[in-house]
């Protein structure tokens, strides 16, 4: 039992990365990549939104929006599935509000240190893809909880090391017109392959 | 007036790309383009759901309350992409099958909210729904043309028709497999920009 979790978390880190392999939260992952403590500062933003969003809507999609989940309301025929999307954004957007205003109360050393990374969580596709994913592979509460730590984590790692490249290339000579956008797209590239390795790991 | 509709719509199609100059919108654009077939559906989409909440936001603008315009914003686009994708899951099964979430992560794809927000608050309907098409459409060429490249060097097909028949089925090509994996998305992306700079020397950026 134990090892099916960790199986899943590890898979979510490395195997099935967020932004490596399935291009999450790349517009993000490309603006804030300059410096490692801003890389440092987001990615834990992330994980943390991440592992709180994902759980909240797999309640939500297995409670009420699931073909036949209003059983329990004496609704058996209703399916609310059309309403996922609005209903996931909008839950995400809700939690991004509220962590900021409680680490504005109780942690306002961290709440400074993510500053403005914490609202721009909403529309970073990474955390909606997360729920998406949920979804669409059918895992339950618990799961879920693994799933959105460990693919939040994964986002993390691979932006840090993102951010660590690029403050190392400011000592080489990039050909003109490839500079900034051009070469990071073609590090990221490299990164991506460096992670498919792991994709032939069995767990 | 026509001039200027005229240039709303030409203007991000080349000189102020979304993908390869304002860097929005990248997520998706990398990871449906392994085939023509799908680039081309989340294309349509996208210009459908970029071009109506820009219109849709555009009506409303005077009466939005600037605190909370960007949930208003997002339930706007929510709801299209909605609309976008019930329409792909009714009548495109197959493809909406290989689209998977990427139909969904419109709503967070940032070309929609940054027009909504750059353009649509601050402009008449007609302008920002031609301002929207252009987004789309910039968006559209370079999905395209890294879809094209993918699919023909790739696998040798160009929208499941073989053009180029491969030596696995007896064919003289020998397709290259990375085109099909989710890097090469970033190194074509990677050149694209990089020619675009070469001969646009104005969006070389001083690092």
């Amino acid at each position: 039992m134990l090892e099916q979790y960790l199986s899943l978390f590890i898979k979510s880190i490395f195997i099935e990365n967020m932004a490596l392999a399935f291009f999450l939260g790349m517009c993000t992952f490309l603006a804030v990549s300059r410096k490692v403590e801003t890389a440092v500062g987001l990615g834990i933003a992330v994980i943390i939104v991440q592992t709180i969003t994902v759980p909240i809507n797999n309640l939500i999609y297995i409670n009420i929006l699931k073909e036949g989940a209003l059983t329990w309301a004496g609704l058996p025929d209703i399916d609310l599935t059309f309403l996922g999307l609005i209903t996931y954004i909008g839950v995400i957007a809700a939690i991004v509000q509220i962590l900021e205003m409680a680490l504005d109360k109780h942690f306002p050393k961290l709440y400074n240190a993510l500053g403005i990374f914490l609202p721009l969580i909403t529309v970073n596709c990474a955390i909606l893809g997360g729920s998406l994913f949920m979804v669409e592979r059918d895992y339950n509460f618990s799961q879920s909880i693994v799933y959105g730590l460990g693919s939040g984590i994964g986002w993390a790692l691979a932006i840090i090391g993102l951010a660590g490249i690029r403050e190392r290339m400011k000592y080489s000579n990039v050909p003109e017109g490839l500079r900034g956008l051009g070469i990071t797209f073609i590090i990221t590239g490299l990164m991506a392959i460096a992670f498919m390795l792991f994709s032939g790991i069995q767990l | 007036m026509l001039v200027k509709l005229k240039r709303t719509l030409l203007d991000p199609i080349f000189n102020n790309n979304p993908i390869t100059l304002q860097v929005l919108g990248i997520c998706s654009a990398l990871a449906v383009t392994s085939k023509l077939e799908t680039a081309i559906v989340m294309s349509l989409a996208v210009i459908f759901v970029v071009s109506f909440s820009n219109l849709s936001v555009s009506l409303i603008r005077n009466y939005i309350p600037t605190n909370i315009r960007i949930i208003i914003e997002m339930t706007i686009i929510a709801s299209f992409v909605i609309i976008a994708d019930q329409i792909i899951r009714a009548f495109l099964f197959e493809i909406s099958k290989q689209l998977s979430v990427y139909v969904g992560l419109i709503i967070t794809n940032c070309i929609i909210l940054g027009r909504a927000e750059a353009f649509a608050l601050k402009n008449p309907p007609l302008q920002s729904f031609i301002d929207g098409i252009g987004n789309g459409i910039g968006y559209t060429l370079i999905l395209i043309v890294l879809a094209f490249f993918r699919e023909l060097f790739g696998a040798g097909k160009l929208l499941g028709f073989t053009i180029l028949p491969i030596n696995t089925e007896g064919g003289w090509f020998v397709p290259n497999g990375l085109l099909l994996l989710p890097p090469s998305a970033f190194f074509l992306i990677g050149f694209i920009i990089w020619i675009i700079r070469t001969f646009k020397k104005e969006q070389v950026e001083e690092d």
